[in-house]
């Protein structure tokens, strides 16, 4: 991009943003809270942490009043961007609903400009609220209780603020432009609230242990989130399709006849369909699949680096390793003796479906992060033989290797499909709606799973219960 | 100026408009009448490539809504079915905000938004926010937005309505006006009148479909397969029904005169008028009766309903 259309781009961005700004200043339903959680709630917490130090410190636990001060600082700070939600997920549909979005869309301005300023017509106020709510309670409790805040401890809080209300108006950005009402908008906003207090949550118990440079990684998955929410809502913006929705009503028939109309495809018979778009699909996820591999190396990877971090002790893994209790279960194969086939393939099948349903919600990260789990124990577990001096590879071979062969193509083609049902939000192909992209998403995913995932899966199911215990034992007594 | 090829928009299964052709050349004004729902805002948010069509294409100024959409908006002034006006802003602001978002250059933005708040009589208004107009007022913004840039097309939906008769006609001469200036104007409205007073063309969609089409002349006679005339008598008729002659049929009857129709004018005439003289009914005077504009839209919307 050229200098000169980067200005006119950033101009126009201004341009959106600048207006929405000038108008919100102008609304006292955004000027009261504003005004009264940047200057009255932060003197009330100032006021709320001088008791509590004082009150701690005659019990002589002052770690409590150093825990407290920090933790209110940044509950000081995250306050004022609850407005941010309301102005994001008013930002499309409340103009659509006022009628104004019209000849705002009518206008040469393009669709990221529009996009990008509104996002930040709805970060700055709030943000600046929550920088200036935290500077008053930083000057009260410095002058009150004498607390002096590292300065990098500030960069954490300004740049955790920073990212929450980033993710909290990017998601709330991508409901305003795909809902029809504001009240629509308003009962989607669970889906941030309801993360956003989780992340809370978990800040809280990572500042109150102490545990100050987790939050750094905390600030760098919100910074991802962020960028893939934007991403996504980048994609999904398209002003054409702002004024076409004109209703939330939920088409059912329409969604299974649409769904239908992607999964059956060109196929004439069950044959034709499995060669024709089982594979169609299989190969589509072949790409994402190139990526699942490289998580579940970085899985297999950290997981053997823990066992540096959690020892399992050398001789207890040696005492059951050379016990021959091992080998003498694997003879009767009663290695898992409550296991079944079905039970196994089962088992599998369930863990693919909630990867599929974490990726589902988040962009293919956390089906991601399922998928990773196995191998992350059998790295772990790899890397404990290894420092117990016992040959990984011989547990690999006899343990993993034989079912492996058709379970990791499974587990491969599924993270594939997950990733692209994920990536389906961030990317819907022109010409298509976001309902029309997802579903065919959907349909590709179904159609691997049906088609190969299950199958193969069955399959290293048998082998695991059938073949891999004989192939343990003949190796194992060896 | 505005080309369209079988322009078509399909809401999933709902087919609000279908197969649309028109055009509109540099210097005209069509007016695009319709009932609610009609299809009319759906076109035109089309031709403003607010909306993508489902199949056909339309050239505006030129340049091709599908593939060329941000020529499109530069070049398209708009006004729509709702103001779009943002209540906490001064008219100034509003103009000024529209006018950077249009790309004027710095140095004509002052004047052009001056020129256009006195043209519409809002220059003692400019400071208040817009959320104090009155309805007028706010229209008037509306439109005032709309020839920010000069565009050489103009959209415009329901230009005059919620104005009073003044403001209505100080519209109405603003699009003779522009049309004059070589501009290509489109105007959906439900007047009327307005329609006749101010298209060359006009066109009436219902159900998605244009269903009649042409000057506001050709479209009266579209509708005609029989001809009107009517006749006043030198004394009054007392309440005798005169006979007429076969290929005239008595439509209506008043004091000193009645309403006939023929559809076969040229032979059907001088023997009438002949026949009443021989009644002892000297005619004073005789007309054709051409119908209205709005017996046409309405027996155009009746007929196709």
């Amino acid at each position: 991009m050229s200098i000169e259309r980067l200005k006119d781009h950033l101009s126009g961005t201004f341009l959106v943003a600048t207006r929405e700004v000038r108008e919100q200043f102008r609304d006292w339903r955004i000027i009261f809270p504003i005004v009264v959680l940047t200057l009255f709630f932060p003197v009330l917490m100032n006021y709320t942490a001088n008791r509590l130090v004082n009150f701690v410190q005659q019990y002589d636990a002052p770690i409590i009043g150093e825990r407290l001060i920090p933790f209110l600082l940044m509950v000081v700070g995250f306050f004022p961007m609850s407005i941010s939600l309301v102005i994001a997920l008013e930002s499309f549909v409340g103009e659509k609903e006022r009628m104004t979005i019209e000849p705002l869309l009518c206008t040469p301005l393009s669709d990221t400009q529009l996009y990008f300023g509104k996002l930040l017509a709805s970060l700055t106020p709030p943000l600046l609220a929550s920088y200036l709510g935290t500077t008053v309670y930083l000057i009260g409790v410095t002058y009150r209780v004498g607390w002096r805040a590292d300065p990098l401890f500030l960069l954490q809080i300004f740049v955790l603020a920073t990212m929450q209300a980033l993710v909290m108006v990017s998601g709330s950005v991508v409901i305003s432009s795909q809902t029809t009402s504001v009240r629509a908008a308003n009962l989607l906003a669970s889906f941030i609230i309801i993360p956003m207090a989780l992340l809370l949550q978990g800040v809280s118990a990572l500042m109150f242990w102490g545990r100050y440079t987790a939050l750094w990684w905390v600030a760098v998955g919100l910074l991802i989130v962020a960028g893939l929410l934007i991403r996504s809502g980048l994609a999904q913006f398209r002003r054409e399709e702002l004024l076409e929705r004109e209703m939330d009503t939920l088409n059912l028939r329409w969604i299974g006849q649409t769904f239908w109309r992607f999964f059956k495809g060109e196929g004439r018979s069950l044959w034709g369909w499995w060669r024709s778009e089982v594979l169609r699909s299989g190969r589509k996820a072949l790409l994402p699949s190139g990526l699942t591999i490289l998580v579940l190396l970085l899985g297999g990877y950290v997981g053997a680096s823990q066992a540096k971090v959690f020892v399992l002790p050398a001789e207890y893994i040696q005492e059951h390793w050379n016990s021959g209790e091992i080998v003498s279960r694997l003879g009767t194969l009663q290695l898992l003796p409550t296991y079944t086939v079905g039970l196994v393939w089962f088992q599998n099948l369930r863990a693919i479906f909630l990867a599929s349903l974490g990726g589902f919600f988040t962009f293919g990260v956390l089906g991601m992060l399922v998928l990773l789990l196995p191998f992350a124990l059998i790295g772990y577990f790899m890397a404990s033989l290894a420092q117990a001096g016992i040959s990984p590879g011989l547990f690999l071979g006899a343990f993993i290797i034989p079912h492996a062969i058709l379970e990791v193509p499974a587990i491969l083609l599924a993270g594939g499909a997950i990733l692209r049902l994920g990536a389906s939000f961030a990317t819907p192909a022109r010409g298509q709606t976001v309902g029309e992209a997802w579903l065919k998403a959907l349909s590709d995913w179904a159609k691997v799973m049906l088609g190969l995932v299950m199958p193969l899966l069955l399959g290293a199911a048998l082998v695991e219960m059938l073949i891999t215990p004989r192939l343990a034992f003949w190796l194992m007594s060896r | 100026m505005i080309e369209i090829e079988n322009l078509s928009k399909a809401f999933r299964d709902f087919w609000a408009v279908t197969d649309i052709n028109l055009r509109v050349e540099a210097g005209q004004v069509l007016a695009l009448l319709g009932p609610n729902g009609a299809g009319k805002t759906t076109t035109v948010r089309m031709l403003t490539t607010i909306l993508r069509p489902t199949r056909g294409t339309a050239r505006v100024a030129g340049y091709d809504v599908l593939t060329q959409p941000d020529k499109v908006r530069a070049a398209v002034g708009v006004l729509t079915e709702g103001h779009g006006l943002y209540p906490r802003m001064t008219a100034d602001e509003y103009l000024d905000f529209f006018a950077r978002a249009y790309r004027l250059a710095p140095g004509e933005r002052k004047p052009r938004i001056d020129e256009l708040l006195s043209f519409f009589g809002l220059a003692e208004a400019r400071h208040k926010q817009v959320g104090q107009f009155s309805k007028g007022m706010r229209q008037k913004l509306a439109l005032a937005r709309a020839l920010l840039h000069k565009p050489p097309v103009l959209l415009l939906d329901e230009p005059t309505s919620a104005m009073d008769p003044a403001s209505a006609r100080l519209v109405r001469d603003a699009i003779l006006e522009l049309r004059s200036l070589e501009r290509a104007i489109i105007v959906c409205t439900h007047n009327l009148t307005e329609a006749e007073e101010i298209a060359d063309q006009i066109a009436i969609i219902n159900h998605g479909k244009i269903i009649l089409q042409g000057s506001p002349q050709q479209l009266k006679m579209a509708l005609q397969d029989t001809v009107r005339f009517r006749i006043r008598f030198a004394a009054a008729l007392n309440g005798h029904t005169p006979s007429l002659i076969k290929g005239a049929e008595l439509l209506e009857q008043g004091e000193d005169w009645l309403v006939y129709q023929t559809a076969q004018p040229h032979s059907v005439n001088p023997a009438l008028i002949q026949h009443l003289s021989q009644q002892g009914l000297p005619i004073l005077t005789i007309e054709e009766q051409v119908c209205s504009l709005e017996e046409v839209y309405l027996r155009a919307v009746e007929v196709k309903l």
